[in-house]
């Protein structure tokens, strides 16, 4: 059986979600889990947890989880989900605000200056910095 | 002979496809007794209503017989057609040819050859038909509302706007009923009692309400605009007439009780109002707690009270009052949470009903608005409410959804967060139903603006920690299981009709469904009215509702009740079994037959009496009586002998 995760209001007022609120300027109460992100997203089958989950886990606090998952990364940036969104929560603006938090705790997968230059100047820069982030299955 | 004119309808191809009219009309037009026969595409169109009434005039015509469709749907409207035509509408009779023929036959020839005998033996009734009139029965204009909450409140106040006179009859000594235990209402968030006080006194003031409150209906006889009822005014032990509510006995009381009004969260006296609004604003004296009746000693209020009004003597006493119709608004009760095991049993004083919270956010309250929890008074920072329990769980409680809990208990997170801003809601719900105008936009506001948590599941379990209330669900959005350490847990509790509603229902011979409540004649087209003459519904009692819908059908029973008064006469069917005094032997066979009480034996004379209101001509008695002398009027002996020989023939 899965162990019981504590929700409290430690967890629901802590620093990473409200830094999360803060870089993204969105409202994730708002959100009311109707899908329709995660159903209209052209990447979700590549996600580890689809965009709705995402905001779900940011509602009950459980930030550590998202800053762990390659979701954020997976993520293109098309906004479709947030065109769609019933509730006006900009779900690509909280991608964007949990890829900052990353960046902003310096962590990366891979050491940019190992990569051949040649290499490196043909790289699309949003493979390289998805890359900096993803786990090299 | 009689003149009978026949009409036969095709009803399109509803029976012209099935039946052969044309050999139909052929054959019928010499039948003994048919003076015209005439058939139309649709009959009860109003060129073929206008066929029958000009040849009734031109042809003289004594009975019509229209062949079409079941008497159920136009048999009304034909006699009312006739009528038009100066014919008694009792002579006009319908065969149905159409749901008793061609829509259950294939076999065209078999079935004309049908048609022709049941339109045969309808004019075999036709000539025998007698002309009759409605029985004209008068109408008490007095309505007798049972229940004062805000939906019996707004049926007496209606019904009493539209001139008529009311007796609102309430069990507890106070009206107002739940609603006056509410703190604040959605979606509205504006106070319970601001609004609901000025109607309870618009109720007092009324000249056309007569209140009878710590009263109960006792018993009742007769029927619709002539009931007869017997009210049981319970004793108060205070004398009302001279009793001033100026309170003075309920201060002096050395006895404390729990209070039912406070959710026996606080306490009351053992002479109280039960709360201070109350109307009437007089006490009334709890005689199993009172320490007089208990020990024979004390007496306190009886010394303190300047107007000399506490009467220990008093006893109960039965009013008896007529009326015509009768309004059946007795409310709900909360289910108790002593049937919620894996929720305490109601044993973890944090762990309370919704009822209960409402009564905590009540100024008026225990705790002042404040919020506080029971067992130490400390504020609680995390609170959680559990919605659905003991609806919708058709295995174990109830299979309703009891409809108010997703709206109060959003309202009761928000007012929570408006009392306690550094606090955390958290509600575990199944569903959320805010179907109702502005309580969705409420409900997303609890959500995106107050930031309330709500968890999409069922909560398993909830024990004592420490000074903590530990709740374990699931977040079935995530997929995670969840725990809370709570300071105070909130449940939605099921709604139940309220003490003592099927034994009125009994009473009052009108029907409860499998969950107690009470049933209305139509779920759509009849919503307030029981299956009873008369007796309408209104509130919770009919199944569970918020307040504008009960007062919405408060107000609906009070227009039933006011077009119901507006006939200085009701018409009763004239079709019932009658008795010939010459043929009847008194022997009484279908006194005991009769299911509705309508015949009575006259030993005096030795004849049996029929109460002609109270038959609804469903014939036992015609079946039982060995001499002929029970006929069922237009359905004698004699007609039906001659319907059977024409089939037969």
């Amino acid at each position: 059986m899965t162990k019981n995760r504590v929700i409290s209001s430690r967890k629901i007022e802590s620093e990473a979600l409200e830094q999360l609120e803060e870089i993204s300027g969105v409202n994730i109460y708002a959100c009311y889990q109707c899908g329709n992100c995660s159903a209209s997203c052209p990447a979700v089958e590549f996600m580890d947890i689809p965009p709705h989950q995402v905001i779900r886990l940011a509602q009950l606090g459980f930030i550590d989880d998202l800053t762990g998952s390659e979701t954020p990364w997976i993520c293109a940036a098309c906004i479709t989900c947030t065109v769609k969104c019933p509730r006006g929560v900009d779900i690509a603006k909280v991608m964007e605000g949990l890829r900052q938090i990353v960046l902003r705790s310096d962590f990366e997968h891979i050491n940019i200056r190992e990569i051949d230059e040649k290499l490196r100047k043909k790289l699309p820069q949003i493979a390289l910095i998805g890359n900096f982030r993803k786990t090299i299955l | 002979m009689k003149k009978i004119g026949v009409f036969v309808c095709h009803c399109g191809i509803n029976i012209a496809a099935t039946v052969d009219i044309k050999s139909v009309v052929e054959e019928l037009k010499d039948y003994p007794g048919v003076a015209y026969i005439q058939d139309y595409k649709y009959m009860c169109s109003d060129p073929g209503q206008n066929l029958i009434k000009d040849k009734i005039i031109s042809e003289k015509l004594d009975g019509v017989v229209v062949a079409a469709c079941s008497p159920t749907l136009h048999e009304n409207t034909f006699r009312m057609t006739v009528k038009t035509a100066n014919m008694n509408p009792y002579n006009c009779e319908i065969a149905n040819i159409r749901e008793q023929c061609s829509w259950v036959h294939k076999d065209r020839s078999a079935a004309t050859a049908k048609a022709k005998l049941i339109i045969k033996s309808v004019v075999e009734k036709a000539l025998l038909d007698e002309e009759l009139e409605p029985v004209k029965v008068p109408v008490v204009r007095k309505a007798l509302v049972l229940g004062g909450g805000i939906a019996g409140i707004q049926a007496a106040l209606s019904i009493a706007n539209s001139g008529y006179e009311v007796i609102l009859v309430e069990r507890q000594s106070s009206i107002g009923g739940r609603m006056a235990q509410l703190s604040e209402t959605f979606p509205t968030l504006d106070c319970s009692q601001c609004i609901l006080t000025p109607k309870m006194v618009d109720v007092a003031q009324h000249g056309k309400i007569r209140l009878m409150t710590y009263a109960e209906l006792a018993d009742i006889s007769g029927f619709v605009g002539n009931f007869k009822v017997k009210i049981k005014q319970k004793a108060r032990y205070v004398n009302w007439d001279e009793c001033t509510g100026c309170g003075l006995c309920v201060e002096k009381c050395p006895r404390n009780v729990p209070s039912e009004f406070d959710q026996e969260l606080g306490k009351r006296k053992a002479v109280y109002t039960p709360f201070p609004q109350a109307v009437p604003n007089k006490p009334v004296i709890d005689a199993d707690n009172c320490t007089y009746f208990k020990t024979g000693k004390c007496q306190l209020c009886k010394t303190v009270c300047p107007f000399d009004a506490v009467d220990f003597d008093e006893t109960d006493k039965f009013i008896e009052e007529e009326v015509g119709a009768i309004v059946v608004a007795t409310g709900y009760e909360v289910y108790p949470i002593l049937n919620m095991s894996e929720y305490g049993s109601g044993k973890l004083p944090d762990v309370i009903d919704g009822l209960t919270f409402k009564r905590i956010l009540s100024a008026s309250g225990p705790t002042g608005g404040e919020v506080r929890r029971p067992s130490d008074g400390k504020v609680p920072k995390e609170i959680v409410f559990i919605k659905c329990v003991g609806s919708r769980d058709p295995e174990n409680h109830f299979p309703y959804c009891s409809k108010v809990c997703c709206m109060y208990t959003t309202k009761h997170a928000m007012l929570y967060k408006h009392r306690v801003h550094d606090g955390q809601p958290y509600i575990f719900y199944m569903d959320v139903r805010a179907g109702g105008k502005g309580y969705e936009e409420f409900y997303q506001r609890a959500q995106e603006e107050e930031k309330v948590i709500f968890l999409r599941g069922k909560v398993s379990k909830v024990y004592q920690d420490d000074d903590k209330v530990v709740v374990c669900g699931i977040d079935t959005l995530s997929g995670t299981n969840v725990e809370i350490q709570a300071d105070m847990v909130v449940l939605a509790m099921a709604i139940r009709p309220s003490k003592g509603a099927e034994d009125l229902a009994k009473l009052l011979k009108i029907g409860i469904d499998q969950n107690g409540f009470l049933t209305e004649a139509h779920p759509k087209l009849r919503p307030v009215e029981s299956l009873s003459a008369g007796i309408f519904l209104a509130g919770c009692a009919q199944a569970p509702k918020d307040i504008p819908d009960a007062v919405s059908q408060g107000a609906a029973a009070a227009a039933m009740v006011s077009a119901l008064f507006a006939n200085e006469y009701l018409l009763h069917d004239p079709i019932i079994i009658g008795v010939d005094e010459d043929l009847c032997s008194g022997c009484g066979l279908c006194v005991s037959v009769c299911p509705y009480d309508a015949r009575e034996l006259n030993r005096e004379k030795g004849i049996v009496e029929v109460n002609e209101i109270l038959c609804e001509a469903c014939g036992a008695c015609a079946a039982a009586c060995p001499s002929g002398a029970a006929q069922q009027r237009n359905f004698t002996d004699e007609q039906i002998g001659n319907m059977i020989k024409a089939i037969l023939a």
